[in-house]
């Protein structure tokens, strides 16, 4: 082969290189092509490479020069189109983009469960966290420890269900209270959720068992102001900032004073705006705290309690609780996130 | 508890509406649950002015044009003489229903068309004056309600008094808070200002005798007063319409003077007091005690009543004849033919009668206030109270009062420091505010030792015997929200989120991730024959015991869904389970459980219809669930047993090795104890089913035990327990590849009954280090495979950390392997 010949062979594969790179649309014909042109075994210049031996010494220079020109020129344009191909997005035909999506089966949490956490989150921005008791209870933990004085009528205000053999199914959140300050000492700031029972008929407004949360704090210092602006705070988070709230006088055997929280609230009911009752709350008895082994005289506290079932059925416009219980998959699966 | 707003009045003569009066009571005091018009058959009414009249001739009517605020003049017929052109009436428009029952409609008489009625004062039910319409001089525009026009009858206040407030069980105790909060003084109602003269009380312990009638206490705790005042010569009759009325408005039902005035007393006063015919009580005699083995009475509600010993009863002479605190008997009340009244006025001891209430089950607006407990300060002032009112309202004389014990001690003084005051409130309360407060509404506010108040209760007050009591006086007299709230620092709390709680959420976010719904149903179940724990009380009989499975309730209410055509079940739940413990409370013990059946996810028109969920489905969610609940933790499905699919395991090592046995080169090997313990289980789930739905499976898990078992003793702590802290887990991290990896499959023949678990044992001992992941992905039986065996299919997967496998070193392991797996397992490949 003479020195023109093989500046022929280069010109050619320079002159063709780029149209057939520039023609291939898919990554496997450029693999072809690639092997068809720079490839180590037949391509074009590998056997044009393969010449250079041939040639005259004095042209081997010169010929060397041009093909790596070209070889470098070639698997340029070759990178560059396997950029493009691999870059661009795989094209699919999807027909009728009205048609539905794939789904998969939409897990949900229950809405007492969703009022529960929201609460929650409320005060644990206050630093509050969970504690959990035995819905099996005796009665000293949830009557007698709390101030309710034996065989008075205090205790018809809680219907109980009580075990065969001792003991009871708690009434309320309430023991959790006494539980946790025999086991931890002050500060105490905590929120006990959990299923209580009663002795009532299942109907649209009673179940024998519903969910209650509990928030306890007990430190030194702490006073029904206190009190008075956690629960606002909490209120106003909870229902909306401009919502109004007052406090009335109520009675539970555990605290003193004790107190009934309103907010005036529009739930949505068509009734407009009015005062509704969100939770019971007050001081904690100095004799509950000295039932946990609490000096009354240095720690005080105050406690609430609510009804998240109660807060659901409203919140949700769910009429009938019944249906919170029943577990059909067709309700559950509206609280989907 | 039902007052009304005129009898209110009578004791505090306000000026506010009943709704004002709602509003601060409720602020103040008690919380108004309900306020309604005694008159609600008024309520359709409205005033009405005549525009015009013209008598109709050669009758006594008139045909009228009468302005009803509608915007268009109705023609009303009417019959009563005093028709004045300008003049309001009560009008009723045609549709309305009269209180007597009849509707008014529209109809013609004698020609002319009337559209309504004018009404009288008896039509009204206002009176039994029926000479004309009554004219009303109220200056309102036409069309306004009658009721809202002009205090046409009373108004009665529902109020929510609770247990600790049983001196607002009555119409004074009400008033003595409204005068209070208003400033305006108490009176003495008109109908309680008889005069009737009352005879110097006979008085003994434990007995007391006057002119032939004898009262004796023989069971002086539960009687600790009793007072009986003897009334001769009176006259049964209806009750006069003053006393009508104030029966009707609290709800009571009008029987006779006598009675009338004595459920008068009740509802004004707060004492029950009952009226015996003296003539029926055999030797004229009262006698208290408890009642003899076997003894019997009919009550006033015509029951027979059999007596337990440990009872306190009224008894004549002869026999018993009343149950003390509870409920009088027939044989002695008041009947027409009385003339003689022996009239009880007593305290009676607050648990006796209601261990007598809730063994009879017989609950009366008596037991009802003596359970709570009435004002024992105020017996000997009711008893003359109520004598003259019977007197006033049946006539008879005083002869005698039999006054038996004494009222019960007054209540030892509170000590009341105003310091705890501010500290307990938050706010200064000047001690004069404390002291007017206070004396407001009938404590004695003394000054004590040391700047403290020395404060005595009032008799009614039973509510009040330690200093927070008065301090919760204090804030509600002031009012709750005219005290300060101000968010202040507080101190960290020192109790960790409970670890249960922590592994309740994890889990719940895992299942809810897997497209489970989480529910909360009951833990009440029907049981099975094994032992359950049992509610001693249930309200329903066929749902008593609680349940030992999370999934025996699950699979109710699966079936709930199959009955709503819904066989497409993903449920799950984190409960308690109460595991029976013997005779006292069950072990509690915090679960998951989760049930699946039907499609394993929507159907899609790209794909056929898709598969049911089955037994693999439900094992990688017991694994999903043990991962959550578990984290860091070893976990080991098993085969299961009798039923069960598989068993779950927590496989936990002691972090402290022991040391074993001495070895031959003097070395000791290092034992890390192992505890295994079971958690769970995975389970088909048996179903009343249709035969459309799919099978069920169900997954639980044990989370932790929520222990029943008291932290310390009675009025003790326990700082000591830590085990609720929970160590955090953080997952290891292990560095990414930096070398490709080389992979080869292998199919071998495995036995049916050898696990495959075992064989990648075998393999992942002789795999060596480089060996890094073995996938099954095949099982095979039939056609070329022998009888008792079957062909499973692995991926291997091989690795060099630092460098590139040769084909050579995977096709030398591949060897090893194969060799390794026949000479341990006796399992050789399967060729083609």
């Amino acid at each position: 082969m003479t020195l023109a010949e093989f500046q022929k062979e280069c010109e050619s594969l320079a002159a063709d290189g780029p149209a057939l790179i520039s023609a291939v649309t898919d990554l496997g014909a450029w693999g072809d092509l690639r092997n068809a042109l720079v490839g180590r075994t037949g391509g074009r210049l590998t056997d044009i490479m393969s010449a250079l031996g041939s040639l005259p010494k004095e042209d081997r220079r010169a010929a060397g020069q041009l093909a790596n020109a070209t070889k470098v020129a070639i698997e340029e344009l070759l990178e560059k189109r396997r950029a493009e191909l691999a870059g661009a997005a795989k094209s699919v035909v999807i027909g009728d983009p009205s048609m539905p999506a794939r789904q998969n089966w939409r897990g949900s949490v229950h809405p007492v469960s969703l009022v529960i956490d929201e609460i929650s989150e409320i005060f644990r921005e206050l630093g509050f966290s969970i504690a959990l008791g035995p819905e099996a209870e005796t009665e000293w933990y949830n009557f007698l420890s709390l101030n309710f004085p034996a065989d008075h009528p205090a205790m018809e205000l809680h219907d109980t269900l009580y075990l065969e053999g001792g003991g009871l199914l708690r009434t309320h959140t309430s023991p959790v209270q006494i539980r946790t300050l025999q086991k931890y000492p002050p500060p105490i700031r905590i929120l006990a959720p959990g299923n209580v029972y009663r002795r009532d008929f299942f109907d649209a407004t009673h179940s024998p068992m519903f969910a209650q949360i509990e928030g306890l704090a007990v430190d030194e210092g702490i006073s029904f102001a206190d009190l008075k602006a956690t629960l606002t705070h909490f209120a106003r988070r909870f229902y909306g900032a401009s919502r109004r709230t007052r406090f009335r006088p109520s009675f539970f055997p555990f605290t003193e004073p004790s107190a009934e929280m309103d907010v005036e609230a529009d739930l949505g009911d068509g009734r407009g705006l009015r005062w509704i009752e969100i939770m019971g709350c007050g001081l904690v008895h100095p004799a509950a705290l000295e039932s946990a082994g609490v000096d009354s005289e240095k720690y005080t506290g105050w406690a609430f309690g609510m009804g998240p079932g109660r807060i659901a059925q409203s919140r949700y416009n769910i009429p009938d609780c019944r249906i919170m219980f029943d577990s059909d998959v067709r309700f559950l699966e509206q609280f989907a996130p | 508890m039902k007052i009304s707003h005129d009898w209110l009045r009578a004791f505090v003569p306000h000026a506010l509406t009943p709704q004002a009066v709602g509003e601060l009571l409720s602020d103040h005091t008690v919380t108004l649950d309900g306020i309604a018009p005694l008159r609600a058959d008024l309520v359709p009414f409205v005033v009405a002015r005549v525009v015009a009249s013209e008598k109709i001739p050669e009758t006594k009517l008139s045909f009228n044009k009468v302005d009803d605020g509608s915007g268009t003049l109705l023609e009303v017929v009417c019959g009563a003489p005093n028709v004045t052109v300008g003049a309001l009436y009560p009008f009723a428009r045609t549709g309305t229903v009269m209180p007597a029952g009849l509707t008014i409609e529209k109809r013609k008489i004698r020609g002319f068309t009337s559209n309504g009625m004018l009404c009288s004062a008896r039509e009204l039910g206002l009176g039994d004056d029926h000479e004309g319409i009554l004219a009303l001089s109220v200056d309102v525009p036409p069309g306004t309600p009658l009721l809202g026009a002009m205090p046409i009858g009373d108004t009665q206040l529902d109020l929510d008094v609770l247990p600790n407030r049983p001196d607002l069980l009555s119409h004074r105790g009400v008033a003595r808070e409204l005068s209070a909060l208003t400033g305006v003084n108490m009176e003495t109602p008109v109908e309680l200002q008889g005069t009737a003269a009352i005879p110097l009380a006979t008085t003994g312990r434990p007995s007391a005798t006057a002119h032939g009638v004898r009262v004796t206490v023989e069971d002086p705790a539960g009687a600790p007063h009793y007072i009986a005042v003897v009334i001769r010569g009176v006259k049964m009759d209806a009750s006069p319409d003053w006393l009508k009325q104030r029966m009707e408005s609290v709800g009571s039902r009008s029987i006779s003077n006598v009675v009338d005035a004595t459920n008068y007393v009740l509802h004004a006063l707060g004492q029950p007091v009952h009226a015996f015919d003296l003539a029926k009580l055999a030797q004229h005699a009262i006698v208290v005690r408890k009642a003899k083995v076997g003894e019997t009475l009919v009550t006033l509600d015509g029951a027979t009543r059999t007596l337990e010993p440990w009872m306190t009863i009224i008894a004549d002479g002869e026999r018993a004849t009343a149950l003390a605190g509870v409920m009088g008997g027939q044989a002695s009340q008041v009947t027409d033919a009385t003339t003689d009244v022996l009239l009880e006025v007593a305290h009676f001891a607050p648990r006796d009668v209601r261990k007598v209430r809730r063994a009879l089950g017989l609950s009366t607006d008596a037991s009802y206030r003596f359970e709570r407990g009435v004002d024992g300060g105020s017996t000997d002032e009711i008893a003359s109270l109520a004598a003259r009112l019977i007197v006033a309202v049946a006539g008879g004389t005083i002869e005698s009062v039999l006054d038996v014990g004494a009222p019960p001690p007054s209540a030892a003084a509170v000590r009341l420091r105003p310091a705890r005051v501010d500290q307990l409130l938050g706010a200064h309360v000047a001690e004069e505010e404390i002291e007017r407060l206070l004396a407001a509404v009938g404590f004695m506010v003394e000054p004590g030792a040391d700047r403290a108040f020395s404060v005595m209760p009032p008799t009614w007050r039973h509510d009040v015997s330690h200093e927070v009591d008065l301090v919760e006086e204090i804030a509600r007299l002031r009012g709750y929200d005219a005290l300060p709230d101000e968010l202040r620092p507080y101190r960290i709390g020192t109790v960790p989120d409970h670890p249960l709680h922590i592994a309740g959420r994890r889990v719940r976010d895992a299942l809810v991730a897997a497209g489970l719904a989480e529910t909360r149903p009951m833990p009440f179940t029907k049981g099975d024959g094994t032992p359950h724990a049992r509610v001693a009380n249930p309200l329903a009989e066929d749902e008593p015991y609680l349940r030992k499975s999370l999934l025996d309730t699950l699979a109710r209410r699966a079936e709930y869904n199959l009955n709503q055509h819904e066989g497409n079940v993903r449920l799950f739940e984190i409960g308690s389970a109460f595991i029976p413990d013997g005779a006292g409370l069950p072990s509690e013990e915090l679960r998951v459980a989760a049930l699946i059946m039907g499609a394993r996810r929507p159907a899609h028109f790209t794909e056929p219809k898709p598969a049911a969920f089955d037994a693999w489905d439900a094992k990688a969610l017991a694994e999903t669930i043990a991962r959550a609940a578990f984290p860091g933790a070893s976990v080991r499905l098993e085969a299961g047993e009798s039923g069960e699919l598989w068993t779950l395991h927590v496989v936990e090592a002691d972090p402290e090795p022991e040391i074993g046995p001495e070895q031959e080169d003097g070395s000791y090997t290092e034992l890390f104890r192992i505890t295994v313990f079971q958690v769970g289980s995975v389970r088909t789930v048996a179903l009343d089913a249709p035969v459309w739905a799919s099978p069920a499976f169900g997954v639980e898990v044990t989370l932790g035990l929520l222990p029943s078992a008291p932290v310390a003793e009675p009025g003790k702590h326990d700082y000591s327990a830590t085990d609720e802290r929970s160590d955090p887990h953080f997952p290891s991290f292990a560095l990414l590849p930096t070398t490709p990896a080389a992979e080869f499959d292998l199919a071998l023949i495995v036995p049916i009954d050898m696990p495959a678990e075992m064989v990648e044992r075998v393999m992942q001992q002789a795999g060596g280090e480089m060996l890094e992941h073995v996938e099954l992905f095949d099982e095979f039986r039939g056609a070329g495979v022998p009888e008792g065996k079957r062909s499973l299919a692995w991926r291997l997967t091989f690795r060099h950390p630092e460098r590139t496998l040769r084909d050579k070193e995977i096709d030398g392991r591949r060897a090893q392997l194969l060799k390794t797996l026949e000479k341990e397992l006796g399992v050789v490949p399967r060729t083609a």
